[in-house]
Formats: C-alpha cells, structure tokens, sequence
C-alpha cells in the first residue's frame, strides 16, 4: 500500500511491544507521529505485545485524534490483532483487520 | 497435572484438615459460630479453587456441602450427631475426588460416583429440603451461585457479574500485566463483554510508557463464586480497585459503583450500558433516584461505604461481604506465610542428606589425616572446617524435622469414628504436638500408633456401665503425648481402661508355650508377652482388633526404625505405651571407642561419663560409681574378641530409658559424627549392634546398641532374660 500523500509516514515495529521495550517505543512512536500528518504502523512482525506496548498503541491513537492527524495500523501480526480483540478497541481503533483465511 | 492443579489439591487437602478438625470440635460445641463459619470456609475455598482449576466434579459435589453448611450457619437446620457425621463423609469423599483429580483422571469412577451421589441424597433429604425458609437453589450449579435474595423491585435484569477494575500505575513496573489476569479470569468463566478505559492517562509527553492507566468494565458470565473471581486478582488486590457486583444486582448498587469509581458518572453510565451490565432505562431510573437521594443526603457527613450499603440493603448475601473481609485478612496472612515458607520436593532434601551424609564421612577423613600429619596449621584448619560441617548436618536435619502434632491430630477423627462405632464416650487428649521428628519417621510411626490407638479404645477403655460401675468417669481417656529424651523422641499413648489382664496374659502363654509351666515372671515380662507373634487374649474378635495379629507387627515396624516399644499397665488404672524413637535415622552424633583391633560407636546422647576400670572390679558384673550400683559389660567378653587384654581398661557410662550401664572398652577415641549404615538383613537378629559406619580411614566401626547393651547388662543374672529379646 503506497500513500502518495506527502506527510505520510510508514512506522515498522519489528520488536516486541513490551514494558521492555516501552520507554524507546513510545519516543519513536511519538516522535514519527510529529514529523507527519499520517503516520502507518506496520505491527505484522511483532511478536509479543503486553498491557504497556497496548497503551502505547492507544496513546498513539489518542494523541493522533487530539493533533487532528491520523495514526492507522495497518498491519496486525497475530498476537496484535488477537490482543485488540480482547481488550475490545478494534472498533475504537477503527483499523481495518485482516482476518486469515483458515480463522475466517 | 500442571502446577495451579498441585497446588488445589495440596491446599484442598490443607483445608480438608481444617474442616475436619472444626467439624469435630462442632460436635463439642454445637452452635459455636466460629467453628461454623471456619468449616463453611473451607468448603466455600475448596469450591472456589476447583471452579479454577476446572473441576467440575468437585465443585458440583461442594457446592450441595457448601449448601448445608450455609444453612448450618444461618441456624435454619441445627447441629447433631447424624449431621456431623454425614458431613465427616462428606469430606472423606472431597479428599477422594482430589486423588482423582490427582490421578489425571477425567472423572470419578462409576462406584466413587455413587457414594458421592447417595451422600448427596442423604443431605439433600435429611436436611437441605423442605426444611429450610429459603427456597432457594441447592441444585449443583450449573447456572448461579452468587444467589441474592430478591429485595422487591429495582433488581437489574441479567445474569452476569460485573466486574470494575483499575489498575494501579506501578502494576506494570512489578511485573504483573493486566493482560494476564483477564486471560486467567476467562478460565472461570466467560467474558460477555468488556470495556477498555484509557481516561486515566495522561498526555503524551506526561505518560510513562511503564505505569499502568487502564481500567476495565467487564460483564462476566459464570457460574463462579465472588471469592473465586477475587482471587484472580489477588497478587494485584493492593495495587488495583475491584470492583464485584454479583448477578442480578440491585440497581442501587451499580449507582454506588458508579459513585465509587473515580470516571465522570455519565460515562460511566454509558459504558455500563455499551457492557450490558445495564439498560438505558436502568440507568435513567439509577441516575435519578442517586440525584434524589444525593438532595436528600447534603446534610449528612459522608456516604457510607459500599460494604455497608450493601448489607443494609440486604441485597448481598452478607457473607459475600464479610467474606470478603475475611478473604482479604486470609490473603495478607497466607502471602506472609508463603514468603516464609518454600515447598519442595522431599527427594531433593534426600538428595541434599545424603551428600551431607557423605561428605561428613570424608570430612571426618580429612580430620583423621590432618591428626596424623601433625601438621598445627592443617589441624587447626580442619578444625574449623568439621565445626562447620557440624552446622551444615544439623541445618540440613533440621530441614527434615517435622511436627507430630499433625500426626496426632489425625487420631481425633480415628477416635471419634471407632468410639461412635464402640458405642463408648472417649476424649483424646493430645500433649507435646510441638516435639519435632525426622519426616521419614513420622512417616511411618503413623501405622503403629494406630494401631495402638484402636487397641486402646476397643480393649483398653472399658465401656460406660464398667466404668461406672469402678467408679471411673464415664468418659473415657486416651492420651498422646510426645516429647524429646536424650536423643531420642518418647511417644506415649496411654487409657485409663482397665489395664492388662495380667493372670490371662500369663495363662494364654503357658498354653502356647511361650514360657515353660512354673516359672515366675515381672509384671512388666508379662506385659511385653502381648508383643509376641500370634498373641490375642481378647475374648471377642472385633472388626478392629484382636485378632491377634498386630501387636508383633506394631513392635517390628518401630524395631525397623531403630526404636522400641514398651508396655506399662495398672490393674483398673490403664495401660501406658510407650515408644521410643531416634530423632533422625540417618547421622547421630558419635563416641568412637576401642576393643581389640576394631572400633565401635557409641551414640553420645547416650554416653554420660567415662572412667578408668577400677582394678578391684575384677571379674564381677559390677562396680561402685560414687556409691551407686553400675553393671558393666565387656566388650571384649560380649563379642569374643580374643587378644591381649589391655593393662587399663575405661568404662564408657551409658544411659538410656532411666537405666545406666557401663561399657567396659579398651581405649576412647573421641567424639565423631557418623553416618548410619543399616546392617544387611543377614545380620539382623545380631544382639548389641544398631548399625555400621565408615570412618575416615576407611574402615568399618559397628554401631553399638546401647538399649540392648544395658538390658543385656542388667539382666544378665535372670535366667529367663531371654524373654526379653530386644
């Protein structure tokens, strides 16, 4: 998916979204969704997510709606998806979600 | 089986003690509410922790328990015998089902299945139906438990629990994920809905990515219990707020959970709704009614806690409140408990033992090199080094030691059971619970102290009438005492029945030939007859005892452990056992001594003194020591050992059980700690010889048995000692 949108941004977070990892993550999340309009998340590789990288995610979120920027993630790995699905803010984050085809 | 599984069924089985204990103290003091409560609490936490680990054949089977007791406790039905012991059963059946649940095996089988069953049927006819005000469910709980008794209108119309929660900001930092809580809570039942709160967190450049500012709305199914769902949350209960409103909740109640909780009340309200907790009607009709009564109460100070709302309203069950209470000050006090406490494994401590075992036989080589060398430096550190050999034996045996007390509690039931059976009045009354000895000892004294146990009861206590009739108290006595001797640990089990029949004994062993027509014996030689193989003098065989078969048995299971056993009785006043065992089986603290070419060992607890043989003793048995009568005994006599007698001999003063004796050796080496070999069973009827041991050269050094030794020595001159084979 290419934006031809100049202020677009594409975040790929390769780590895992941890209470390790939080404190870095958070800097770098912010800090992209400053230097653009529209910031990408590409989660399709992180393998591990806990309360504080979900936080995270919702901080994002929030902060992107409070700037009148948009934050989307546009892609889940497993766990992601499986985590904002139980905490129920897929609707909140309004991201479309690819389901697989054997779980759908 | 996992580990959440392990530890339910060992504290299950904790908690099966504790009722067990308050069930009987309830049938000293029906009515005590303390008791009754104590007993309701273990079968509500027994529930509750197989409603976690899933067992649903537990939780189906406590819960009809649970039922009763609640009843119990509310005074509806009163407590008797046939209750208490239907309930007694009752908890056998619970420690059953466990062993199922511990063998892995899906279910119970069919015939454990049916005792279950008709148990059940027997509360549910005896005393849970029709009797009772309630009509409420005391079907197995395959919908609810939390049964609030209806307060009129007003009532929320759903099944689910709800649950609030907040997590504080430091959760994270110690570790613990909100994650992984929800994720368990879905093992007790099942999340209908949940709501995510993010309100609490600040702006991005005030938010700390590692605090915690979530909270959750959760509408729960599940056929749980209230303290079942708070233990979920238990490691977090001082870092979050929790909030359970059980099913079918008033109304009210979500308007002070509302009140309660630190979000604005619409939104609240809101997410309430979007949950499923509540309808919009319901929350219009709450709304208004709380700004009604928040009007009406300006003038007043502070609105009451929710707790105490709660109760007023009689909406809540109170004890799911005072539960509540009690559950908290349990958790602060097990978590305490538990940071003192560790469980493990009993074969590493084996393990663990036996390298102390072995490297105190090296240790002891060490020291035996070091003597030799003549080497100061090298002694001294040896020394040093054996002293603190010395503490690491002694703490690792002290890991071993365990209380009697638990032993000895389990003999309330086996009284109250075999004197009910008896038709006989008997109290136990237990002494020195606290003496601690070596586990693997405990382990196996359990048998024979049974045994005495129901001996005691079946023969030993006469029944009520002959009581009454000797001018005894109707009630009968039986006493277990334990307590610490010079090494070793007395455990006595003592009626006050009517003592042996002396003349019986006697007459029973002339017709077996186990002593030759026309001799005279002690009282206390008669007595010991009863530990003969095959010896009974009861006249009725009853289904617990006298079949003669037991006595020999009693006496070789404690022989096995290095111990023995003793008969004392009084014709009308009782009869006294008396068993005497070694602390621990494995390292004694040593009196390494000299005969002939080899080395024996005395244990020291025994030892008392030494002395140089005085050289008028000559050949008699005896000697003067400060004016008291000592037998001695030769070692060099006792087991032919030939060579040069030695121009002064020592007389190693020992005592054990009351009686002292000497030992009369050839040179003392010294004090040493040694590890207990057992003797193969080739060698096991040798007289005078406990054990082997290796010592740090390496050569073998026997273990003396001192008891024996003495009994040898004092009875040496009786011609029928050999009756007394030890």
């Amino acid at each position: 998916m290419s934006k031809a949108t100049t202020g677009c941004q594409r975040l790929a977070i390769v780590d895992d979204m941890t209470i390790y990892n939080a404190a870095a993550q958070k800097q770098t999340l912010i800090e992209a969704l400053c230097g653009c309009d529209e910031l990408e998340l590409d989660l399709s590789t992180v393998g591990e997510i806990d309360t504080a990288g979900f936080q995270l995610l919702i901080l994002v979120k929030r902060e992107a709606r409070r700037l009148g920027k948009q934050a989307r993630i546009v892609a889940h790995s497993p766990v992601v998806r499986e985590t904002v699905d139980f905490f129920n803010m897929a609707a909140d984050f309004g991201d479309p979600m690819l389901i697989p085809a054997q779980e759908g | 089986m996992d580990e959440i599984t392990t530890v339910f069924v060992t504290e299950s089985r904790e908690q099966l003690a504790a009722m067990e204990a308050a069930l009987l103290e309830l049938e000293n003091s029906p009515g005590d509410s303390d008791t009754l409560n104590a007993i309701f609490r273990s079968a509500h936490t027994i529930k509750g922790g197989a409603g976690v680990v899933e067992c649903d054949f537990i939780v189906a089977f406590t819960h009809v328990v649970e039922n009763a007791l609640d009843k119990l406790r509310n005074g509806e039905i009163a407590v008797d015998g046939d209750l208490v012991a239907v309930l007694l059963a009752c908890s056998d059946h619970i420690n059953a089902l466990l062993d199922v649940l511990e063998s892995g095996m899906p279910a119970p089988a069919a015939d454990l299945q049916a005792d279950g069953n008709a148990l059940l049927d027997r509360l549910q006819r005896g005393w849970l139906s029709g009797e009772g005000k309630q009509s409420d469910d005391s079907t197995p709980p395959a919908t609810s438990d939390g049964t609030v008794e209806s307060s009129g209108g007003g009532v929320v119309e759903t099944d689910c629990w709800h649950i609030s929660l907040r997590f504080g900001q430091d959760v994270l930092r110690q570790g613990m994920d909100p994650l992984s809580f929800l994720r368990y809570l879905t093992s007790l039942g099942t999340i209908v809905r949940l709501e995510t709160l993010a309100d609490a967190m600040p702006a991005a450049d005030d938010m700390d990515p590692e605090a915690c500012y979530l909270g959750f709305e959760i509408h729960f199914a599940s056929s749980a219990d209230k303290a079942a769902i708070e233990r979920v949350f238990d490691f977090v209960r001082d870092e979050c707020t929790l909030h359970i409103l059980p099913p079918r909740s008033r109304l009210a109640d979500y308007v002070a959970l509302i009140k309660a909780l630190p979000e604005d009340p619409m939104r609240l309200g809101e997410i309430l709704v979007r949950v499923g907790a509540l309808t919009q009607a319901e929350l219009d009709v709450g709304l208004a009614a709380q700004q009604a009564t928040e009007a009406a109460a300006t003038e007043e100070t502070a609105a009451p806690p929710l707790g105490e709302i709660l109760v007023e309203q009689q909406v809540v069950q109170p004890e799911l409140v005072e539960a509540a209470v009690v559950k908290q000050k349990q958790v602060g006090e097990k978590k305490a408990a538990e940071a003192r406490l560790i469980r493990i494994q009993a074969d590493k401590l084996d393990a663990l033992i036996d390298l102390v075992g072995e490297l105190v036989i090296a240790g002891a080589g060490v020291n035996l090199l070091a003597a030799r060398s003549g080497l100061a430096e090298l002694t001294e550190a040896t020394s040093v080094m054996s002293r603190l050999v010395e503490s690491i034996r002694d703490s690792a045996l002290q890991l071993r030691m365990v209380q009697i007390g638990e032993t000895f509690n389990r003999f309330n039931r086996v009284v109250r059971d075999v004197s009910k059976e008896l038709g006989k009045d008997i109290e136990l009354v237990v002494s020195g619970a606290e003496t601690e000895l070596d586990k693997s000892v405990v382990e196996k004294i359990g048998d024979p102290l049974m045994h005495l146990v129901r001996n005691a009861i079946d023969h030993g206590i006469e029944p009520a009438e002959a009581r009454a009739a000797a001018g005894k108290p109707e009630r009968g006595r039986l006493s277990l005492n334990a307590c610490h001797d010079s090494g070793s640990i007395v455990i006595e089990v003592a009626d006050d029945g009517g003592g042996l029949n002396r003349e019986k004994i006697a007459r029973k062993a002339m017709e077996r030939g186990l002593v030759p027509a026309g001799h005279t014996l002690s009282d206390q030689e008669v007595y010991n007859l009863i530990f003969e193989p095959g010896f009974s003098t009861a006249d009725k065989v009853s289904n617990l005892s006298g079949r003669g078969v037991g006595m020999d048995v009693v006496k070789r299971n404690i022989q096995s452990l290095r111990g023995r056993v003793e008969v004392d009785s009084q014709p009308g006043e009782g009869t006294r056992f008396t068993i005497r065992l070694p602390l621990t089986l494995a390292i004694i603290d040593g009196f390494l001594v000299g005969a002939g070419s080899a080395g024996y060992v005395v244990p020291l607890d025994m030892v008392v003194e030494c002395l140089e043989l005085p050289p008028q003793a000559g050949d008699s048995h005896y000697l003067n020591l400060r004016g008291e009568v000592l037998p001695f005994i030769r070692l060099r006599d006792l087991f032919e050992i030939r060579g040069e007698q030695p121009v002064r001999e020592n007389v190693v003063v020992v005592k054990a059980a009351g009686q002292k004796a000497g030992i009369v050796v050839d040179e003392l080496l010294g004090e040493f700690q040694t590890v207990i070999k057992p003797l193969g069973h080739l060698f096991r009827n040798l007289r005078g010889i406990g054990g082997s041991t290796i010592l740090g050269s390496g050569e073998v050094a026997l273990i003396l048995d001192v008891q024996a030794l003495i009994h040898l020595a004092a009875h040496r001159d009786e011609p029928n000692a050999i009756l007394n084979r030890s």
